[in-house]
């Protein structure tokens, strides 16, 4: 049986724990709808990106731009990861970084030698002990995503590609589908492949598009586009991935203080019963002393 | 009178969403007026202004380039940064202007020439399209 003092002791030690947990959950829902939040304001911008450059694509059928050339003969490899900075947050980072690996140890098999692009601390770590090569790293950029930043990420990827280091770029997000699913996800960056346009798009049924004036010329046009769709894609990467954390966290932290709530219960259970046991040795020991003296 | 819809839309929000009289872009070749019923047009945007005009009234809108779409009375504008002219930030843009030029005075390896010229064009043009509130 454990002394009173110790059963006392350790629930407030939980208790403790409980209003850490409590507290993160709190700030991680407040930054989910702030995460949320970008996602929404993104998306115009997105579809229309989309769009266009699937009408364009369309146009200049068979278009030998640069990033679009599937390469026969692939030696180099390069994954953008990206992760969250901080843990706490469930198996959301291990999942994406486990996508990740697998890809890699897959590709490495193939006979190429895999880079990785890491933004997020936690990926990054786990990169620096494994046997594959960090090429670029952004960590600590999470709480403070922005343009530019996958501007950044998209410039290193796309001169590594042309210049012939990478013939392929894979980037690895953890999606953000609802509250309760924040599944990894793999995506071929590099070469691009157009984006499709969708059969139930509006743009459809906007009338002819078929007498469109292009300037300069589409091919220029497609040469200015295309770079910026990667950009589109990794800031949508790290959007999805911003709120898959809070997300993910949320959950944790909603769990942890279950699982407080339980051992606290559990505990003050066996301080009554503790209490209740030494109330009945002291007792037993009145009882037996009187019991003496007679 | 006929109009034209009007969206200046960047990755982070939808800087203008409006009916519009007449849109004026700066395209790569030139500068372009969009009236209503203008031919599908795609064009890439140079950094610079965009005008609009809303019941007689012109309003500016600084765009990073980018680039516009213009389909059956809708025209979207598509940019990395774009903002209003009431919007801007002039001391941010003075001193990103002071930055750049300083930048471009004391060239060496360092120096990214290209980009300092960049920043310096688009500090130039926001400073340009302030002037305008």
């Amino acid at each position: 049986m454990p002394s009173l003092k110790d059963v006392k002791m350790k629930i407030v030690g939980v208790r403790k724990t409980k209003q850490i947990t409590k507290a993160m959950n709190m700030v991680a829902s407040a930054k989910l709808r702030g995460a949320q939040a970008r996602i929404e304001s993104f998306r115009p911008y997105a579809a229309k990106y989309k769009e266009v450059l699937a009408e364009l694509a369309r146009k200049v059928e068979g278009a030998a731009h640069p990033l679009l050339a599937e390469r026969a003969e692939k030696k180099g490899c390069a994954i953008v990861l990206v992760t969250s900075d901080r843990g706490l947050c469930g198996s959301f980072n291990g999942n994406v970084i486990g996508q990740a690996m697998r890809l890699a140890k897959e590709k490495a098999a193939a006979g190429m030698t895999v880079s990785f692009s890491c933004i997020g601390r936690k990926g990054r770590d786990t990169v620096r002990k494994s046997s594959f090569n960090l090429v670029s790293q952004y960590p600590d950029r999470m709480g403070s995503i922005d343009f530019p930043l996958a501007s950044e990420v998209a410039q290193t990827v796309i001169s590594g590609f042309e210049d012939g280091t990478f013939d392929e770029v894979w980037l690895v997000y953890g999606e953000y589908v609802s509250m309760g699913h924040q599944p990894p996800r793999t995506l071929a960056l590099l070469p691009l492949k157009a984006p499709e346009q969708e059969e139930s798009s509006p743009a459809v049924d906007q009338g002819p598009t078929c007498e469109y004036v292009y300037e300069p010329d589409e091919a220029q046009l497609l040469a200015e586009l295309l770079p910026r769709y990667v950009k589109v894609q990794i800031y949508r990467g790290l959007l999805d991935t911003s709120a898959s954390e809070h997300a993910a966290r949320m959950a944790a932290m909603d769990n942890a203080t279950r699982n407080c709530n339980e051992m606290i219960n559990s505990l003050t259970l066996l301080y009554n019963k503790t209490r209740q046991a030494s109330i009945t040795s002291e007792l037993i020991d009145i009882v037996g002393g009187a019991e003496a003296l007679k | 009178m006929a109009t034209l819809h009007l969206d200046v839309v960047t990755p982070d929000r939808t800087v203008v969403s409006a009916e519009a009289e007449m849109v004026v872009c700066a395209g790569v070749l030139g500068e372009f007026g969009v009236l209503p019923n203008h031919v599908s047009l795609l064009s890439a945007l140079k950094i610079g202004a965009l005008r609009y005009r809303v019941n007689g009234k012109d309003e500016y809108v600084f765009v990073s380039g980018g680039f516009a779409d213009v389909n059956n009375n809708l025209v979207t504008v598509l940019a990395e940064s774009a903002e209003m002219a009431a919007d801007i930030d002039t001391a941010r843009a003075e001193a990103a202007k002071r930055r750049a030029e300083e930048r471009l005075a004391h060239r060496d390896e360092k120096v990214d020439a290209t980009r300092a010229d960049a920043a310096l064009h688009r500090a130039v043009m926001r400073l340009n399209v302030a002037t305008h509130r």
